[in-house]
């Protein structure tokens, strides 16, 4: 698949790691303002869309891309389920349990797992959309040769 | 509020019919972004604002799909002739929107209004939801400290999905 013009690369290099930012704060910030993992991660995985369309399939490589990819969502899915699991190790033997100290309400680090939670469960998100996107593109690379 | 959200309901409907009946695929699919981005406002409306951020994001994800998909075929529809078994499906469906819709509207004047939590279970997660999870969103709070159970589903359950795709778009294999 070819890339855009010059003026969509140029805008692409201003803008994406602009976005990709910002879906980092809509996670990292997911319990004081709206937003959270979910809406956080898929801002995340626009954004490594937009750079995939803008500069075309060659230039990225994108089988390994994808071999990448699927690693790092299931590390991250493993990783929600091990946090689940260590509120019953840690904590008063129940599953799901909030452990960590509560701390102020407002504050960034407080709510206990909550922040924790939002960070995998965007990355997991982020990686699963990217994901099938990247898969459609390589089926449409492979049929087309 | 409520005649705003009639009138962008009123939107959607419109929208959804074009995209049907419209004779070039490109036009429908832009059609069917019309009834995605008003479920946007929609939302604001009756204040959501954690439904809003997704539902425009995965939006527009789903918009550049599919015109990616449609401005790659043949930007037509097919043609096919008007038959009698399409007409009475077509009757047969609209008898039966129209007798569901009258038992909808004698159901809804029993409920509350919108917006007031009438489940038992409600009152106890939003009051001192602030005190028992620590957070100042209480959406969040619900969906991963009360609720957790479900979240871990929604994470599998994309993992699923994930696998269900890769799967299946697999040209190599088939050989």
């Amino acid at each position: 698949m070819k890339g855009m013009t010059l003026i969509v690369k140029k805008t692409t290099q201003l803008i994406a790691g602009m976005i990709f930012m910002y879906g980092i704060y809509v996670i990292v910030h997911g319990h004081l303002t709206p937003g959270g993992g979910f809406a956080g991660g898929v801002i995340i995985a626009g954004s490594l869309i937009l750079v995939t369309l803008a500069y075309g399939s060659d230039f990225l490589k994108l089988i390994k891309e994808e071999a990448g990819t699927t690693m790092i969502e299931s590390l991250a899915t493993i990783m929600v389920i091990l946090i689940a699991v260590s509120g019953f190790v840690f904590g008063t033997k129940i599953f799901f349990n909030n452990f960590l100290p509560k701390g102020i309400v407002g504050h960034l680090i407080s709510a206990g797992v909550l922040p924790l939670y939002n960070i995998f469960v965007g990355t997991e998100v982020a990686a699963s959309i990217f994901i099938i996107f990247l898969s459609l593109i390589i089926f449409k690379e492979e049929s087309t040769q | 509020m409520e005649l705003a959200i009639s009138i962008i309901t009123g939107l959607m409907i419109i929208g959804a019919l074009y995209a049907i009946h419209a004779k070039d695929l490109l036009s429908s699919v832009i059609a069917c972004g019309i009834v995605g981005y008003s479920l946007v406002i929609c939302f604001l409306l009756l204040k959501a604002p954690d439904l809003a951020i997704v539902q425009i994001v995965v939006d527009t994800i789903t918009l550049i799909i599919m015109v990616a998909v449609v401005l790659d075929s043949s930007r037509e529809e097919l043609y096919s002739k008007p038959d009698t078994q399409g007409f009475i499906t077509t009757v047969t469906t609209v008898l039966l929107i129209m007798i569901l819709l009258y038992f909808f509207i004698v159901s809804i004047q029993s409920l509350d209004v919108l917006g007031t939590s009438s489940l038992r279970m409600a009152k106890h997660y939003i009051e001192g939801a602030a005190q028992k999870t620590g957070s100042a969103n209480l959406v969040t709070g619900v969906v991963f400290d009360f609720r957790g159970y479900d979240t871990m589903g929604e994470a599998v359950v994309l993992v699923t999905a994930v696998l269900g795709v890769l799967t299946i778009l697999r040209l190599k294999g088939k050989k």
